[in-house]
């Protein structure tokens, strides 16, 4: 085992081109065990990239990307579940077929228990009553509801998350923020969760990492202290955001 | 009529009580439409040949058309004609789609075999349907086999070409939920590529069911006793242009309604 062994996470010196675009350029990044760690920077800086290395769907990079230690090009990329940007559903599933996508394989999709789950989670993320709907007959926050679902019934021992609550509304952002942080303290997850939203991040995580520039780098990592659960209202969270508008040059 | 029209009225009326009006109610009958350029063309055709511009020797009048073959349908004569033809695009077809299936399959799951057999069946395709009878013939006889093989590799060319490019390319984007996810190889292709590729697969059998349709007047005007097709050489050689038109009609009649039957299992199964 490498000296990376001991985080759930461990990124060092990643640098990630397509072609002559450096995405991604010396990123070091460690998570620990159940974290929560919120990454934000402004579009193009390579927010995805960094997730899609993790989550194993990069082939060639340089520099190391483990889990608990082992490669994501080895397996390690197993223990991770991803919420991609886009929805990606099936189109030609509904709703509680395309969530079932997400149980792990040892899960039977025919048994009670996990019809229940997958009915548990639908409900969870306040689309009951459309269980039965092909994507085509939901609006754009609602697929990514059904994507945010897919994900959840994975229960991966790490869960990447990449703007999850772009398309919501402000109220349905805040009921499945609040969600995401149940799941995550019930489950003992560790969590890493892009953004674009400055409140979001420090409401939700331990550490929020400020990516910058074209090709990406770290720019800073803050620290968010406030004691949970939390009070959107919270003075340190009012803090914590300032230092991360402050590093993204805002 | 006026009745009719009434009821139609206050019908359509009661449905599209909140769309705008009548119109929804009338497009209901748009189809009708194209109905008007070929109705219009019979009349042209009558009247051409009834003022002799055309001799009733080369073109028959149509109703001559429609008074033949009703004489042949009540004499029976035309049944074995009919059933014998789309018993051999029948089988033919599910022939052709099954291998196109098997082919289109494994070339487009696999770029080795997809290497290997793409350019010779690209190559393939492009040859006249007409250009293999003779070949045909002498390998299978002129029995019923024969046949049925000439319209199966109709058939099989549109279901492989577009059944292999649809299930190569289903998005990455999709291939990558399958593989985050950890479905696996059989479950990603059962549940991800396999229903990706079914609009593909279904836009070929109804090329491949058009295809089969001309590779069964190819079949059956050269070598055959029964058969639409041989209705049609036969009317040539007893210089009966009724005949010849009457059995025109029966392959539009009969490739329309075969068109029309994929394209309903199409809007069924593609409803997404
Ligand atoms: N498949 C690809 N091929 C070529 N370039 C790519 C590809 N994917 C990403 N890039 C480039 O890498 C850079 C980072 O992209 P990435 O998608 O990671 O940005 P992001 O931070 O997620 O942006 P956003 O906030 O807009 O989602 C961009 O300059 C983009 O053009
Ligand atoms: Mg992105």
């Amino acid at each position: 085992m490498s000296s990376t062994g001991d985080h759930t996470l461990a990124v060092e010196g990643l640098t990630k081109r397509y072609g002559d675009t450096v995405a991604l350029d010396g990123v070091d990044l460690t998570v620990e065990e159940g974290e929560f760690v919120a990454v934000v920077g402004p579009s193009g800086c390579g927010k995805s990239t960094l997730l899609r290395v993790l989550s194993g769907l990069e082939e060639h990079f340089e520099g190391r990307a483990a889990v608990d230690g082992v490669d994501v090009r080895d397996g390690g990329s197993d223990a991770v579940g991803m919420v991609f940007q886009e929805p990606r559903l099936l189109a030609w599933a509904d709703v509680r077929e395309n969530v079932a996508v997400g149980l792990p394989s040892g899960v039977d999709r025919g048994d009670a228990a996990a019809r229940d789950r997958v009915d548990d989670l639908i409900e969870t993320v306040g689309l009951d009553g459309f269980a039965g709907s092909r994507p085509s007959e939901l609006s754009g926050g609602m697929a990514q509801r059904v994507s945010l679902a897919r994900g959840l019934a994975y229960r991966p021992e790490v869960l990447l998350l990449d703007e999850p609550f772009s398309a919501l509304d402000q109220l349905t952002k805040y009921e499945q923020q609040d969600n995401l942080l149940e799941v995550w303290a019930e489950q003992g997850t560790t969590i890493a969760l892009v953004t674009h939203d400055v409140e979001e991040a420090a409401y939700l995580a331990d550490r929020v990492v400020v990516l910058g520039g074209q090709p990406g780098t770290v720019e800073t990592v803050v620290d968010v202290d406030a004691p949970r659960p939390r009070d959107r209202t919270d003075p340190e969270l009012l803090a914590a955001r300032d230092a991360i508008t402050d590093a993204l040059g805002l | 009529m006026a009745t009719t029209r009434e009821t139609d009225r206050i019908g359509s009326d009661h449905d599209a009580e909140s769309d705008s009006g009548v119109l929804p109610a009338l497009s209901r009958f748009r189809w009708l439409l194209g109905l008007v350029v070929p109705a219009g063309l019979v009349v042209v055709w009558h009247v051409l040949v009834a003022t002799g511009v055309f001799a009733p020797h080369q073109l028959p009048e149509p109703l001559r058309v429609v008074g033949t073959l009703y004489a042949m349908g009540v004499s029976g004569e035309l049944w074995g004609h009919i059933s014998i033809t789309l018993q051999r695009v029948f089988f033919g077809v599910l022939l052709g789609v099954s291998v196109g299936v098997v082919f289109g399959t494994v070339t487009g799951l696999y770029g080795l075999a997809n290497d290997l057999l793409d350019p010779l069946l690209q190559s393939l395709k492009n040859i006249p349907s007409l250009a293999w009878v003779p070949l045909f013939l002498l390998w299978f006889g002129i029995g019923e086999s024969a046949k049925v093989l000439l319209i199966a590799l109709g058939a099989f060319f549109p279901v492989y070409l577009n059944l292999s490019t649809g299930i190569a390319n289903v998005g990455d984007e999709l291939i990558e939920v399958a593989e985050v996810y950890d479905l696996g190889r059989i479950e990603s292709l059962r549940r991800v590529v396999f229903p990706a590729a079914v609009p593909s697969l279904l836009v070929g059998i109804r090329g491949g069911v058009g295809l089969a349709w001309m590779f069964v007047v190819a079949a059956e005007l050269i070598a055959a006793s029964q058969g639409i097709g041989f209705l049609m050489s036969d009317g040539r050689v007893l210089a009966r242009p009724d005949i010849i038109v009457g059995s025109i009609l029966l392959f539009a009649f009969f490739g329309n309604l075969s068109d029309l039957a994929v394209k309903g299992v199409e809007r069924r199964v593609v409803d997404w």
